[in-house]
């Protein structure tokens, strides 16, 4: 049996960050305690101005915090400095929104710059760069100058830069807020790639349900400098207590579209029961849906469906008329509760 | 022919003075060139939320800054006279200039490398920073590699400002195209010297126009 070892790789203890300002004093992050276990896709997600901007740049010590500890690796990056900090900083690498290359140099001499600086032998740094090259897939675009690159290949140097030193933890900083959805996906895409290769700790911060959806294992939900829901993303998803993370959870389930399309759908179907149900993880593999007809004798229209993938299994909500027996409609509720599928009744025909 | 058209021009001398306004102007280039660049990285570090943010040396720097390019250049000649004297021993020929000529050149430039800097992103110098980045690493493989095409077109205006500085360092006898015009051409009224030296300057000055738009095309990537 292999037993897979969860280690802690970050831990926040009571971290705040002020800044003093003209207008008095601003808040950025308030009490935040966190912990990132290694190799997880940690997702931060909240609008802009929740200060998850100021909480992945204490992560590498780019900002300090007013008060609290900050543990990457082992090491209280709140209260190291000079060299031990710049030598911590190697092995967390930062990936930011608008790529921050420098355009001066080659796709091969920005991959070369964080060895550079690391003080790898130019040897070294060529075969280093050429294996990088390969991974993010930009073999033959070496040469290239930023300027002659698509933002999706611009990020994608970003991510070989990051992964130049053998970082233990990658700190994205909003990676795909500045590319269209394909090129997202494309880039989310290597990140999972490169998290489940390298074994690489991911954390992420966006404003994109999306992105959470899409690759993180768990998410924290930021407002107004403080962490206030985090835990598995499913779960997360399933019973989302704040307002902030329901507002982001309708961000992919209750499309406008599909607020529209209840009002058609009552008005389309007048007989029956018009059900809600929601599935999440794993029950969405078992054919409850072909019980309520065999064996409740019910007719089942599926007027609705949104299901997607995330990391932990398939997230989403089916709405279907069931028109029949009424105690079997009933039944057929309660069954569907106890199969793990969270039922909300829409509208009683009658 | 040429003999003809300019009788009063002596060649082999307006050739010496051409060489003398190259060497003044090349020279001063250089000097303002290195010390204009640190000033002017010491200005854009020790500016808010920089680096080395401190209002006191920032303050400091900037006023120092400021004087030397207020004051105008014919008046800081004949200020750093003592200085160049106490420096040089002499205040005669083309070494006599060069004091009055970087100093008064290179707080001009510093403007120029401070505007420059100002123009890099942000974000990468946060970006190197995240990477673990001494702050020398940071001036020679990110401020200066990343604002070079500015640097360069700004040393070219400050080269072209040098060649008319050496003709007012003509006061002290510096030598020069600007003194052979003035002494040989204006005060001994042969408008033919004053022409031919026009011209040499006029030609210095484009074909250092020439050399740095030709670098600044030559390595600007954006």
């Amino acid at each position: 049996m292999i037993l897979k070892v969860v280690m802690t790789v970050i831990q926040l203890e009571n971290v705040s960050k002020k800044y003093r300002t003209a207008n008095g004093e601003l808040i950025a992050v308030k009490d935040v305690n966190l912990s990132v276990e290694n190799g997880e896709i940690f997702g931060i997600i909240g609008y802009s101005g929740a200060g998850k901007s100021t909480l992945i740049r204490l992560l590498n010590g780019l900002e300090q915090p007013t008060s609290g500890k900050v543990i990457v690796n082992s090491q209280e990056i709140s209260s190291i400095k000079g060299s031990a900090l710049r030598n911590a900083r190697q092995k967390i690498s930062m990936i930011f929104q608008h790529f921050n290359l420098l355009w001066s140099r080659t796709v091969e001499e920005n991959i070369s710059f964080p060895l550079e600086i690391a003080g790898v032998s130019k040897s070294e740094r060529q075969k280093k760069v050429l294996e990088l090259v390969e991974l993010v897939g930009l073999k033959g675009r070496e040469k290239a100058y930023p300027s002659q690159l698509s933002g999706g290949q611009k990020q994608r140097v970003g991510i070989a830069r990051a992964l130049a030193n053998s970082p233990e933890v990658l700190l994205c900083d909003e990676a795909t807020s500045a590319l269209d959805p394909e090129t997202t996906d494309s880039i989310l895409d290597l990140l999972v790639d490169i998290n489940e290769k390298l074994g690489l700790t991911v954390v992420l911060i966006t404003h994109e349900m999306h992105v959470i959806r899409k690759i993180c294992h768990r998410v924290a939900v930021m407002e107004a400098g403080q962490v206030v829901e985090n835990g598995d993303v499913l779960q997360v998803f399933q019973s989302p207590q704040a307002n902030v993370t329901k507002r982001f959870v309708s961000q992919i389930t209750d499309t406008n579209e599909r607020k529209e399309s209840i009002g058609q759908i009552i008005k389309n179907y007048p007989s029956g029961t018009l059900v809600k149900l929601l599935f999440v993880g794993s029950s969405t593999g078992q054919p409850v849906i072909s019980h309520l007809s065999r064996e409740l004798n019910l007719d089942v229209n599926i007027v609705h469906g949104n299901i997607s993938q995330t990391k932990s299994g398939p997230y989403g909500t089916l709405i279907v008329q069931l028109d029949g027996n009424k105690d079997n409609v009933q039944k057929a509720v309660a069954y569907m509760n106890e199969h793990g599928v969270k039922t909300e009744v829409i509208e009683n025909a009658e | 022919m040429l003999n003809d058209l300019f009788p009063n021009v002596d060649w082999e001398k307006m050739w010496e003075a051409t060489q003398e306004t190259l060497y003044m102007t090349g020279v001063a280039t250089v000097f303002t060139f290195v010390i204009g660049l640190a000033l002017g990285i010491l200005l854009f570090l020790t500016s808010p939320q920089q680096l080395w943010a401190n209002k006191l040396v920032s303050w400091l720097t900037g006023s120092i800054v400021n004087i030397f390019r207020s004051i105008p250049f014919i008046i800081l000649v004949i200020l750093l006279i003592p200085f160049t004297k106490l420096l040089l021993g002499s205040i005669r020929g083309p070494n006599a200039a060069l004091p009055a000529l970087i100093i008064g050149a290179a707080p001009f430039y510093a403007r120029m490398v401070l505007i420059a800097l100002k123009e890099i992103d942000k974000g990468v110098i946060e970006a190197a920073r995240s990477m673990g980045a001494k702050t020398s690493t940071i001036i020679g493989k990110v401020l200066i590699p990343e604002s070079l095409p500015a640097l360069v077109s700004g040393i070219t205006v400050t080269a072209i400002a040098l060649v008319g500085y050496t003709a007012m360092a003509g006061v002290i006898g510096a030598g020069g195209l600007g003194t052979l015009a003035f002494l040989d051409g204006f005060q001994r009224s042969q408008s033919d010297v004053t022409f031919v030296a026009t011209i040499l300057i006029l030609v210095v000055v484009f074909v250092i126009q020439f050399i740095g738009d030709f670098i600044t095309t030559k390595i600007d990537k954006r």
